[in-house]
Protein backbone atom coordinates (compact mmCIF):
# COMPACT_ATOMS: atom_id res chain seq x y z
CA UNK A 1 0.00 0.00 0.00
CA UNK A 2 3.16 2.15 0.26
CA UNK A 3 3.28 2.49 -3.63
CA UNK A 4 2.37 6.17 -4.27
CA UNK A 5 1.42 5.54 -7.95
CA UNK A 6 -0.17 2.80 -7.70
CA UNK A 7 -2.75 4.58 -5.22
CA UNK A 8 -3.00 7.37 -7.18
CA UNK A 9 -4.39 5.63 -10.46
CA UNK A 10 -6.66 3.74 -8.69
CA UNK A 11 -8.28 7.28 -8.65
CA UNK A 12 -8.92 7.19 -4.39
CA UNK A 13 -8.59 10.62 -4.39
CA UNK A 14 -9.10 13.77 -6.38
CA UNK A 15 -5.98 15.14 -7.95
CA UNK A 16 -4.43 16.68 -5.35
CA UNK A 17 -7.09 15.58 -2.00
CA UNK A 18 -8.83 18.52 -1.79
CA UNK A 19 -12.51 18.25 -3.71
CA UNK A 20 -12.86 21.01 -7.18
CA UNK A 21 -14.93 23.35 -4.93
CA UNK A 22 -12.81 23.57 -2.12
CA UNK A 23 -10.36 24.41 -4.63
CA UNK A 24 -12.36 27.25 -5.85
CA UNK A 25 -13.07 29.07 -2.59
CA UNK A 26 -8.96 28.46 -1.69
CA UNK A 27 -8.06 29.84 -5.33
CA UNK A 28 -10.75 32.63 -4.82
CA UNK A 29 -9.40 33.72 -1.53
CA UNK A 30 -5.64 33.79 -2.58
CA UNK A 31 -6.53 36.12 -5.42
CA UNK A 32 -7.74 37.80 -2.84
CA UNK A 33 -5.02 37.98 -0.49
CA UNK A 34 -2.36 38.89 -3.93
CA UNK A 35 -4.98 41.91 -4.53
CA UNK A 36 -4.55 42.84 -0.71
CA UNK A 37 -1.30 42.07 -0.17
CA UNK A 38 -0.79 41.13 3.71
CA UNK A 39 -4.63 41.24 4.38
CA UNK A 40 -5.50 37.91 6.44
CA UNK A 41 -8.60 36.56 4.11
CA UNK A 42 -11.11 34.31 6.15
CA UNK A 43 -11.11 30.90 4.15
CA UNK A 44 -13.24 27.84 5.06
CA UNK A 45 -10.56 25.81 6.01
CA UNK A 46 -11.10 22.01 5.42
CA UNK A 47 -10.30 19.13 7.72
CA UNK A 48 -6.82 17.67 6.26
CA UNK A 49 -6.00 14.02 7.38
CA UNK A 50 -2.91 15.75 9.38
CA UNK A 51 -3.44 17.29 12.78
CA UNK A 52 -3.69 21.02 13.12
CA UNK A 53 -0.20 22.39 13.34
CA UNK A 54 1.43 20.08 10.63
CA UNK A 55 0.84 22.58 7.98
CA UNK A 56 -3.21 21.96 7.13
CA UNK A 57 -3.21 25.91 6.29
CA UNK A 58 0.11 25.09 3.45
CA UNK A 59 -1.17 21.96 2.57
CA UNK A 60 -4.92 23.15 1.49
CA UNK A 61 -3.17 25.94 -0.69
CA UNK A 62 -0.60 24.13 -1.82
CA UNK A 63 -2.94 21.75 -3.30
CA UNK A 64 -5.51 24.83 -5.02
CA UNK A 65 -2.44 25.87 -6.57
CA UNK A 66 -0.51 22.93 -7.65
CA UNK A 67 -0.70 21.14 -11.08
CA UNK A 68 0.40 18.17 -12.89
CA UNK A 69 3.88 19.71 -14.31
CA UNK A 70 4.62 21.31 -10.97
CA UNK A 71 7.90 20.63 -9.27
CA UNK A 72 7.04 20.42 -5.69
CA UNK A 73 9.72 20.62 -2.88
CA UNK A 74 9.18 20.66 1.01
CA UNK A 75 10.88 21.70 3.70
CA UNK A 76 10.44 21.94 7.29
CA UNK A 77 12.87 24.47 9.56
CA UNK A 78 14.94 24.25 6.51
CA UNK A 79 15.51 20.98 5.95
CA UNK A 80 14.39 18.75 3.28
CA UNK A 81 14.44 15.29 5.41
CA UNK A 82 12.92 15.55 8.50
CA UNK A 83 9.41 14.20 9.61
CA UNK A 84 6.77 16.98 8.57
CA UNK A 85 8.93 17.43 5.27
CA UNK A 86 8.82 13.91 4.50
CA UNK A 87 5.21 13.00 5.44
CA UNK A 88 3.98 16.12 3.09
CA UNK A 89 6.12 15.58 0.42
CA UNK A 90 4.66 11.76 0.64
CA UNK A 91 1.21 13.21 0.74
CA UNK A 92 1.31 15.28 -2.57
CA UNK A 93 3.45 12.34 -4.36
CA UNK A 94 0.36 9.65 -3.45
CA UNK A 95 -2.64 11.87 -4.04
CA UNK A 96 -1.19 14.30 -6.92
CA UNK A 97 1.83 11.99 -8.48
CA UNK A 98 3.54 15.08 -8.79
CA UNK A 99 7.51 15.47 -9.03
CA UNK A 100 9.05 16.25 -6.21
CA UNK A 101 12.36 17.63 -5.43
CA UNK A 102 14.75 18.68 -3.17
CA UNK A 103 16.79 21.34 -5.13
CA UNK A 104 15.68 24.69 -4.13
CA UNK A 105 16.56 25.84 -8.12
CA UNK A 106 14.42 23.05 -9.59
CA UNK A 107 10.92 23.28 -7.97
CA UNK A 108 8.32 25.59 -9.27
CA UNK A 109 6.19 25.45 -6.00
CA UNK A 110 8.23 25.59 -2.64
CA UNK A 111 6.01 24.69 0.53
CA UNK A 112 7.58 25.76 3.56
CA UNK A 113 7.71 25.43 7.39
CA UNK A 114 9.48 28.59 8.96
CA UNK A 115 12.32 28.89 6.99
CA UNK A 116 13.13 30.42 3.23
CA UNK A 117 15.51 28.75 1.15
CA UNK A 118 19.16 30.58 1.21
CA UNK A 119 19.16 30.74 -2.66
CA UNK A 120 17.81 33.69 -4.15
CA UNK A 121 14.06 32.10 -5.63
CA UNK A 122 12.52 33.29 -9.47
CA UNK A 123 10.11 34.75 -10.51
CA UNK A 124 8.76 31.88 -12.17
CA UNK A 125 8.70 29.96 -8.20
CA UNK A 126 5.83 30.11 -5.80
CA UNK A 127 6.55 29.87 -1.96
CA UNK A 128 3.49 28.33 0.31
CA UNK A 129 4.45 28.97 4.22
CA UNK A 130 2.65 26.95 6.56
CA UNK A 131 1.20 29.34 9.68
CA UNK A 132 0.44 28.47 12.79
CA UNK A 133 -1.11 32.20 14.16
CA UNK A 134 -1.56 34.58 10.93
CA UNK A 135 -2.53 37.53 13.47
CA UNK A 136 0.60 39.50 14.49
CA UNK A 137 -1.79 41.37 17.17
CA UNK A 138 -3.53 38.24 18.45
CA UNK A 139 -1.16 38.07 21.55
CA UNK A 140 -1.53 41.92 22.30
CA UNK A 141 -5.45 41.35 21.91
CA UNK A 142 -7.16 38.03 22.25
CA UNK A 143 -10.62 39.49 20.64
CA UNK A 144 -10.56 38.99 16.85
CA UNK A 145 -13.25 41.82 16.67
CA UNK A 146 -10.87 44.19 18.01
CA UNK A 147 -7.89 43.16 16.25
CA UNK A 148 -9.88 43.43 13.15
CA UNK A 149 -10.99 47.00 13.89
CA UNK A 150 -7.20 47.57 14.25
CA UNK A 151 -6.22 46.75 10.44
CA UNK A 152 -9.25 48.14 9.72
CA UNK A 153 -7.82 51.45 11.04
CA UNK A 154 -4.08 50.83 10.75
CA UNK A 155 -4.05 51.24 14.37
CA UNK A 156 -0.40 49.57 15.11
CA UNK A 157 0.68 51.27 18.08
CA UNK A 158 0.39 48.70 20.14
CA UNK A 159 3.06 46.71 18.21
CA UNK A 160 5.16 49.60 18.51
CA UNK A 161 4.61 49.14 22.28
CA UNK A 162 5.32 45.18 22.63
CA UNK A 163 9.03 45.98 20.60
CA UNK A 164 9.20 48.90 22.83
CA UNK A 165 9.23 46.70 25.70
CA UNK A 166 11.54 44.44 24.72
CA UNK A 167 14.17 47.54 24.38
CA UNK A 168 13.33 48.58 27.89
CA UNK A 169 13.41 45.24 29.22
CA UNK A 170 16.18 43.27 27.27
CA UNK A 171 18.12 46.79 25.57
CA UNK A 172 17.56 45.49 22.29
CA UNK A 173 14.60 43.64 20.09
CA UNK A 174 14.29 40.38 21.52
CA UNK A 175 11.93 38.77 19.03
CA UNK A 176 13.95 37.29 17.15
CA UNK A 177 11.21 34.79 14.51
CA UNK A 178 7.34 35.67 13.71
CA UNK A 179 9.27 39.63 13.73
CA UNK A 180 6.55 41.69 12.56
CA UNK A 181 6.27 43.19 8.79
CA UNK A 182 4.58 45.91 7.42
CA UNK A 183 3.48 44.92 4.19
CA UNK A 184 3.40 47.46 1.10
CA UNK A 185 3.22 50.53 4.09
CA UNK A 186 -0.54 48.96 4.76
CA UNK A 187 -0.97 45.52 6.78
CA UNK A 188 1.29 44.34 9.25
CA UNK A 189 1.60 41.23 8.80
CA UNK A 190 2.93 37.92 10.55
CA UNK A 191 5.71 36.32 7.84
CA UNK A 192 4.67 32.95 9.68
CA UNK A 193 7.38 32.03 12.32
CA UNK A 194 10.60 31.95 10.34
CA UNK A 195 13.55 33.50 12.05
CA UNK A 196 13.98 37.22 11.70
CA UNK A 197 17.28 36.29 9.63
CA UNK A 198 15.05 35.33 7.06
CA UNK A 199 12.99 38.97 6.88
CA UNK A 200 15.20 40.57 4.68
CA UNK A 201 14.18 37.90 1.53
CA UNK A 202 10.53 38.70 1.83
CA UNK A 203 11.09 42.40 0.67
CA UNK A 204 11.21 42.70 -3.06
CA UNK A 205 11.21 38.95 -3.35
CA UNK A 206 10.86 37.56 -6.95
CA UNK A 207 8.51 35.03 -6.16
CA UNK A 208 5.16 35.15 -5.16
CA UNK A 209 4.88 33.88 -1.27
CA UNK A 210 1.09 32.47 -0.33
CA UNK A 211 0.76 32.13 3.28
CA UNK A 212 -1.86 29.47 4.69
CA UNK A 213 -3.27 28.49 8.60
CA UNK A 214 -5.57 25.83 8.40
CA UNK A 215 -6.80 26.02 12.20
CA UNK A 216 -7.42 30.18 12.38
CA UNK A 217 -8.66 29.13 8.72
CA UNK A 218 -6.45 32.71 6.82
CA UNK A 219 -4.46 32.61 3.64
CA UNK A 220 -2.64 36.01 3.03
CA UNK A 221 -0.33 36.76 0.08
CA UNK A 222 2.65 38.92 -1.07
CA UNK A 223 2.99 39.62 -4.20
CA UNK A 224 6.14 39.85 -6.10
CA UNK A 225 8.81 42.87 -5.88
CA UNK A 226 6.18 44.38 -2.99
CA UNK A 227 7.66 45.92 -0.33
CA UNK A 228 8.07 44.60 2.89
CA UNK A 229 9.36 46.32 6.03
CA UNK A 230 10.39 45.07 9.43
CA UNK A 231 9.11 47.37 12.17
CA UNK A 232 11.53 49.18 14.36
CA UNK A 233 12.61 52.13 15.49
CA UNK A 234 15.00 54.78 14.43
CA UNK A 235 18.03 54.63 17.39
CA UNK A 236 16.67 50.32 17.48
CA UNK A 237 16.82 49.52 13.26
CA UNK A 238 15.95 46.44 12.21
CA UNK A 239 18.75 44.01 13.04
CA UNK A 240 19.11 39.98 11.76
CA UNK A 241 20.84 37.03 13.17
CA UNK A 242 24.70 36.92 12.86
CA UNK A 243 26.91 34.07 13.64
CA UNK A 244 30.45 34.21 14.75
CA UNK A 245 31.52 31.23 12.69
CA UNK A 246 31.00 29.55 9.26
CA UNK A 247 28.53 26.28 8.99
CA UNK A 248 30.91 23.51 10.45
CA UNK A 249 30.31 21.36 7.21
CA UNK A 250 30.31 23.69 4.21
CA UNK A 251 31.81 26.67 5.18
CA UNK A 252 28.87 29.33 4.68
CA UNK A 253 29.05 32.54 5.66
CA UNK A 254 26.00 34.74 6.00
CA UNK A 255 22.76 31.78 6.61
CA UNK A 256 21.16 31.08 9.10
CA UNK A 257 22.87 27.86 11.24
CA UNK A 258 21.54 25.23 13.56
CA UNK A 259 23.31 24.03 16.18
CA UNK A 260 23.99 20.04 16.04
CA UNK A 261 25.03 18.31 19.35
CA UNK A 262 27.42 15.62 18.80
CA UNK A 263 28.33 13.53 22.26
CA UNK A 264 27.58 14.06 25.71
CA UNK A 265 30.63 15.87 26.38
CA UNK A 266 29.81 19.06 25.27
CA UNK A 267 30.63 18.84 21.32
CA UNK A 268 28.36 20.59 19.07
CA UNK A 269 28.91 21.41 15.45
CA UNK A 270 27.08 24.75 13.77
CA UNK A 271 25.69 23.65 10.20
CA UNK A 272 23.68 25.72 7.62
CA UNK A 273 19.49 25.04 8.23
CA UNK A 274 19.18 24.91 4.60
CA UNK A 275 20.40 21.61 4.10
CA UNK A 276 19.97 21.68 0.34
CA UNK A 277 22.05 24.65 0.54
CA UNK A 278 24.35 23.02 2.52
CA UNK A 279 25.04 19.60 -0.02
CA UNK A 280 24.88 21.79 -3.01
CA UNK A 281 28.40 23.70 -1.17
CA UNK A 282 29.70 20.47 -0.11
CA UNK A 283 29.70 19.26 -3.66
CA UNK A 284 30.93 22.14 -5.62
CA UNK A 285 34.14 21.04 -2.49
CA UNK A 286 33.53 23.99 0.38
CA UNK A 287 34.81 22.53 2.79
CA UNK A 288 34.20 23.94 7.03
CA UNK A 289 36.41 23.60 9.56
CA UNK A 290 34.45 20.05 11.01
CA UNK A 291 34.16 18.77 7.74
CA UNK A 292 36.76 16.39 8.55
CA UNK A 293 35.57 15.47 12.09
CA UNK A 294 33.86 11.73 11.84
CA UNK A 295 30.67 12.99 13.78
CA UNK A 296 30.62 15.45 11.23
CA UNK A 297 31.26 12.79 8.35
CA UNK A 298 28.59 10.68 9.77
CA UNK A 299 26.18 13.61 9.70
CA UNK A 300 26.83 14.43 6.23
CA UNK A 301 26.67 11.17 4.98
CA UNK A 302 23.08 10.47 6.37
CA UNK A 303 22.03 13.16 4.46
CA UNK A 304 23.54 12.64 1.19
CA UNK A 305 22.32 9.30 1.66
CA UNK A 306 18.50 10.38 1.77
CA UNK A 307 19.34 12.36 -0.72
CA UNK A 308 20.21 9.74 -3.25
CA UNK A 309 17.05 7.81 -2.35
CA UNK B 1 -41.56 32.45 -23.64
CA UNK B 2 -41.50 30.31 -26.91
CA UNK B 3 -38.20 32.16 -27.30
CA UNK B 4 -36.74 31.14 -24.39
CA UNK B 5 -37.98 27.90 -24.46
CA UNK B 6 -36.13 27.48 -28.06
CA UNK B 7 -32.86 28.61 -26.97
CA UNK B 8 -32.98 26.05 -24.00
CA UNK B 9 -33.39 23.47 -26.48
CA UNK B 10 -30.50 24.11 -27.92
CA UNK B 11 -27.76 21.87 -26.84
CA UNK B 12 -26.17 23.07 -23.97
CA UNK B 13 -22.16 23.96 -24.91
CA UNK B 14 -19.49 21.45 -22.77
CA UNK B 15 -17.64 22.44 -20.21
CA UNK B 16 -14.08 22.14 -19.52
CA UNK B 17 -12.56 18.86 -21.32
CA UNK B 18 -10.74 17.90 -18.47
CA UNK B 19 -12.07 19.74 -15.49
CA UNK B 20 -9.73 19.59 -12.82
CA UNK B 21 -6.35 20.51 -14.44
CA UNK B 22 -8.13 22.98 -17.24
CA UNK B 23 -9.32 24.75 -14.25
CA UNK B 24 -5.72 24.62 -12.16
CA UNK B 25 -4.19 25.75 -15.67
CA UNK B 26 -6.49 28.50 -15.93
CA UNK B 27 -6.46 29.42 -11.90
CA UNK B 28 -2.53 29.44 -12.81
CA UNK B 29 -2.85 32.12 -15.37
CA UNK B 30 -5.04 34.22 -13.43
CA UNK B 31 -3.40 34.29 -10.31
CA UNK B 32 0.05 34.94 -11.84
CA UNK B 33 -2.09 37.77 -13.63
CA UNK B 34 -3.27 39.50 -10.36
CA UNK B 35 0.03 39.24 -9.33
CA UNK B 36 2.03 40.88 -11.89
CA UNK B 37 -0.34 43.65 -12.55
CA UNK B 38 -0.50 44.60 -16.27
CA UNK B 39 1.21 41.30 -17.85
CA UNK B 40 -0.47 38.98 -20.38
CA UNK B 41 -1.14 35.97 -19.33
CA UNK B 42 -1.61 33.28 -22.05
CA UNK B 43 -4.56 30.98 -21.40
CA UNK B 44 -5.86 27.95 -23.49
CA UNK B 45 -9.58 28.18 -23.87
CA UNK B 46 -9.90 26.85 -27.45
CA UNK B 47 -12.06 23.75 -26.44
CA UNK B 48 -14.84 25.87 -25.03
CA UNK B 49 -17.66 26.93 -27.20
CA UNK B 50 -19.81 28.87 -25.03
CA UNK B 51 -22.54 31.43 -26.36
CA UNK B 52 -22.48 34.33 -27.39
CA UNK B 53 -21.67 37.06 -25.82
CA UNK B 54 -19.93 34.96 -23.64
CA UNK B 55 -16.39 34.90 -24.83
CA UNK B 56 -14.14 31.97 -24.87
CA UNK B 57 -11.57 32.98 -22.39
CA UNK B 58 -14.38 34.64 -19.88
CA UNK B 59 -16.32 30.75 -20.20
CA UNK B 60 -12.46 29.78 -19.04
CA UNK B 61 -12.26 32.12 -16.10
CA UNK B 62 -16.52 31.46 -15.06
CA UNK B 63 -16.05 28.17 -15.07
CA UNK B 64 -12.75 28.32 -12.80
CA UNK B 65 -13.78 30.73 -9.96
CA UNK B 66 -17.78 30.13 -10.26
CA UNK B 67 -19.64 28.20 -7.69
CA UNK B 68 -22.95 28.36 -5.94
CA UNK B 69 -21.19 30.77 -3.38
CA UNK B 70 -20.03 33.20 -5.89
CA UNK B 71 -23.62 35.49 -6.77
CA UNK B 72 -22.72 37.00 -10.53
CA UNK B 73 -23.75 39.78 -12.01
CA UNK B 74 -24.37 40.15 -15.95
CA UNK B 75 -24.43 43.27 -18.46
CA UNK B 76 -27.27 43.73 -20.27
CA UNK B 77 -26.44 41.85 -23.15
CA UNK B 78 -25.28 38.55 -21.38
CA UNK B 79 -28.60 39.09 -18.88
CA UNK B 80 -30.64 38.70 -21.99
CA UNK B 81 -29.39 35.77 -23.41
CA UNK B 82 -30.37 32.99 -21.68
CA UNK B 83 -28.59 31.04 -23.52
CA UNK B 84 -25.19 32.10 -21.51
CA UNK B 85 -27.76 32.36 -18.22
CA UNK B 86 -28.20 28.80 -18.24
CA UNK B 87 -24.85 28.09 -19.65
CA UNK B 88 -23.13 29.49 -16.52
CA UNK B 89 -26.38 27.91 -14.11
CA UNK B 90 -25.88 24.33 -15.26
CA UNK B 91 -21.75 24.39 -15.33
CA UNK B 92 -21.44 26.24 -11.98
CA UNK B 93 -24.26 26.57 -10.31
CA UNK B 94 -23.82 30.42 -10.17
CA UNK B 95 -26.63 32.61 -8.43
CA UNK B 96 -27.47 35.36 -10.94
CA UNK B 97 -28.09 38.61 -9.24
CA UNK B 98 -29.32 41.70 -10.44
CA UNK B 99 -27.92 44.13 -8.26
CA UNK B 100 -24.09 44.75 -8.95
CA UNK B 101 -23.82 45.38 -5.14
CA UNK B 102 -24.63 41.75 -4.29
CA UNK B 103 -22.22 40.09 -6.81
CA UNK B 104 -18.84 38.67 -6.16
CA UNK B 105 -18.51 38.57 -9.76
CA UNK B 106 -19.27 40.39 -12.73
CA UNK B 107 -19.38 39.84 -16.02
CA UNK B 108 -19.27 43.08 -18.53
CA UNK B 109 -19.25 41.93 -22.30
CA UNK B 110 -19.75 45.77 -23.48
CA UNK B 111 -17.82 47.96 -21.04
CA UNK B 112 -17.93 50.45 -23.06
CA UNK B 113 -21.92 51.23 -21.73
CA UNK B 114 -20.95 49.46 -18.61
CA UNK B 115 -22.13 51.22 -15.72
CA UNK B 116 -19.68 52.92 -13.12
CA UNK B 117 -17.12 51.28 -11.39
CA UNK B 118 -18.53 52.34 -8.02
CA UNK B 119 -21.70 50.90 -8.17
CA UNK B 120 -20.26 47.66 -7.41
CA UNK B 121 -19.19 46.16 -3.94
CA UNK B 122 -16.56 47.60 -2.86
CA UNK B 123 -15.53 45.64 0.86
CA UNK B 124 -15.66 47.21 4.08
CA UNK B 125 -13.28 48.28 6.32
CA UNK B 126 -12.77 45.41 8.57
CA UNK B 127 -13.68 43.13 5.51
CA UNK B 128 -11.88 44.64 1.99
CA UNK B 129 -12.17 40.69 0.74
CA UNK B 130 -15.99 40.82 0.14
CA UNK B 131 -15.70 43.24 -2.75
CA UNK B 132 -16.70 42.39 -6.09
CA UNK B 133 -14.12 40.74 -9.36
CA UNK B 134 -15.09 42.69 -12.37
CA UNK B 135 -14.37 40.65 -15.47
CA UNK B 136 -14.03 42.85 -18.64
CA UNK B 137 -14.54 40.30 -22.10
CA UNK B 138 -13.57 40.47 -25.37
CA UNK B 139 -10.47 43.05 -24.39
CA UNK B 140 -7.32 43.59 -27.33
CA UNK B 141 -4.33 44.22 -25.69
CA UNK B 142 -3.00 45.48 -28.55
CA UNK B 143 -4.04 48.98 -28.42
CA UNK B 144 -1.77 52.02 -27.47
CA UNK B 145 -0.11 51.72 -24.34
CA UNK B 146 -2.80 54.46 -22.32
CA UNK B 147 -1.32 54.15 -18.49
CA UNK B 148 1.11 53.25 -16.46
CA UNK B 149 1.53 50.94 -13.32
CA UNK B 150 3.40 50.28 -10.29
CA UNK B 151 2.77 48.96 -7.37
CA UNK B 152 2.95 45.18 -5.70
CA UNK B 153 4.10 42.54 -8.56
CA UNK B 154 5.59 45.12 -10.19
CA UNK B 155 9.36 45.49 -10.45
CA UNK B 156 9.86 48.66 -11.70
CA UNK B 157 6.55 49.97 -14.18
CA UNK B 158 4.57 48.56 -16.51
CA UNK B 159 2.43 49.96 -19.12
CA UNK B 160 -1.04 48.81 -20.10
CA UNK B 161 -3.31 49.20 -22.99
CA UNK B 162 -6.40 47.57 -23.34
CA UNK B 163 -9.51 48.04 -24.92
CA UNK B 164 -12.53 48.61 -26.13
CA UNK B 165 -13.03 50.46 -22.29
CA UNK B 166 -15.54 53.64 -21.46
CA UNK B 167 -13.51 56.98 -22.19
CA UNK B 168 -14.00 57.78 -18.45
CA UNK B 169 -12.53 54.20 -17.66
CA UNK B 170 -9.21 55.41 -16.02
CA UNK B 171 -10.31 57.60 -13.84
CA UNK B 172 -12.77 55.47 -12.10
CA UNK B 173 -9.99 53.20 -11.65
CA UNK B 174 -7.44 55.45 -10.26
CA UNK B 175 -10.44 56.59 -7.95
CA UNK B 176 -11.11 53.11 -7.00
CA UNK B 177 -7.65 52.23 -6.37
CA UNK B 178 -7.11 54.74 -3.74
CA UNK B 179 -9.14 53.57 -1.54
CA UNK B 180 -6.95 50.83 -0.74
CA UNK B 181 -7.49 47.86 0.53
CA UNK B 182 -11.47 49.07 0.16
CA UNK B 183 -12.60 49.14 -3.63
CA UNK B 184 -12.78 46.31 -6.50
CA UNK B 185 -10.25 44.01 -8.67
CA UNK B 186 -10.37 44.01 -12.40
CA UNK B 187 -9.74 41.54 -14.54
CA UNK B 188 -9.24 41.69 -18.79
CA UNK B 189 -9.76 38.80 -20.65
CA UNK B 190 -8.59 39.02 -24.38
CA UNK B 191 -8.95 36.38 -26.95
CA UNK B 192 -6.16 34.01 -25.72
CA UNK B 193 -4.96 36.09 -23.07
CA UNK B 194 -5.76 37.75 -20.02
CA UNK B 195 -4.58 40.35 -17.65
CA UNK B 196 -5.46 41.48 -14.40
CA UNK B 197 -5.19 44.61 -12.36
CA UNK B 198 -5.91 44.40 -8.03
CA UNK B 199 -6.47 47.62 -6.47
CA UNK B 200 -2.96 48.07 -4.96
CA UNK B 201 -2.08 48.65 -8.58
CA UNK B 202 -1.29 52.95 -8.49
CA UNK B 203 -1.95 54.47 -11.88
CA UNK B 204 -0.08 56.89 -14.09
CA UNK B 205 -2.17 57.91 -16.68
CA UNK B 206 -0.37 58.95 -19.83
CA UNK B 207 0.48 62.64 -21.31
CA UNK B 208 -2.12 63.63 -23.61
Amino acid sequence: MNDTAQIFEQGEYNFAYLDEQTKRMIRRAILKGIAIPGYQVPFASREMPMPYGWGTGGVQVTAAILGKDDCLKMIDQGSDDTTNAVSLRGFFEKTAGVRTTFETSEASVIQTRHRIPEKTLREDQIIVFQVPIPEPLRFLEPRETETRKMHALEDYGLMHVKLYEDIAKNGHIATTYAYPVKVNDRYVMDPSPTPKFDNPKIDQMAALQLYGAGREKRIYAIPPYTKVKSLDFEDYPFEVQKFDKPCGLCGAENVYLDEVILDDKGGRMFVCSDSDYCEERRADGHLGPMAADPAAHQFGATQAEETAR
Amino acid sequence: MSAAQQTAAAPLAAGFQDPVHDAQGCFRAIMNAMARPGTRQEISAGNLKPPAPLTQVAAAIALTLFDYDTPIWLDKPLMTSDAVKTFLRFHTGCPIVTEPVDAAFALVSAPVSMIPLASFNQGSAEYPDRSTTVILTGQDFSSHPAVTFSGPGIKDTVSFGSGPIPPVFWDQVIANNRQFPRGIDLVFAGQDALAALPRSTRILKAEV
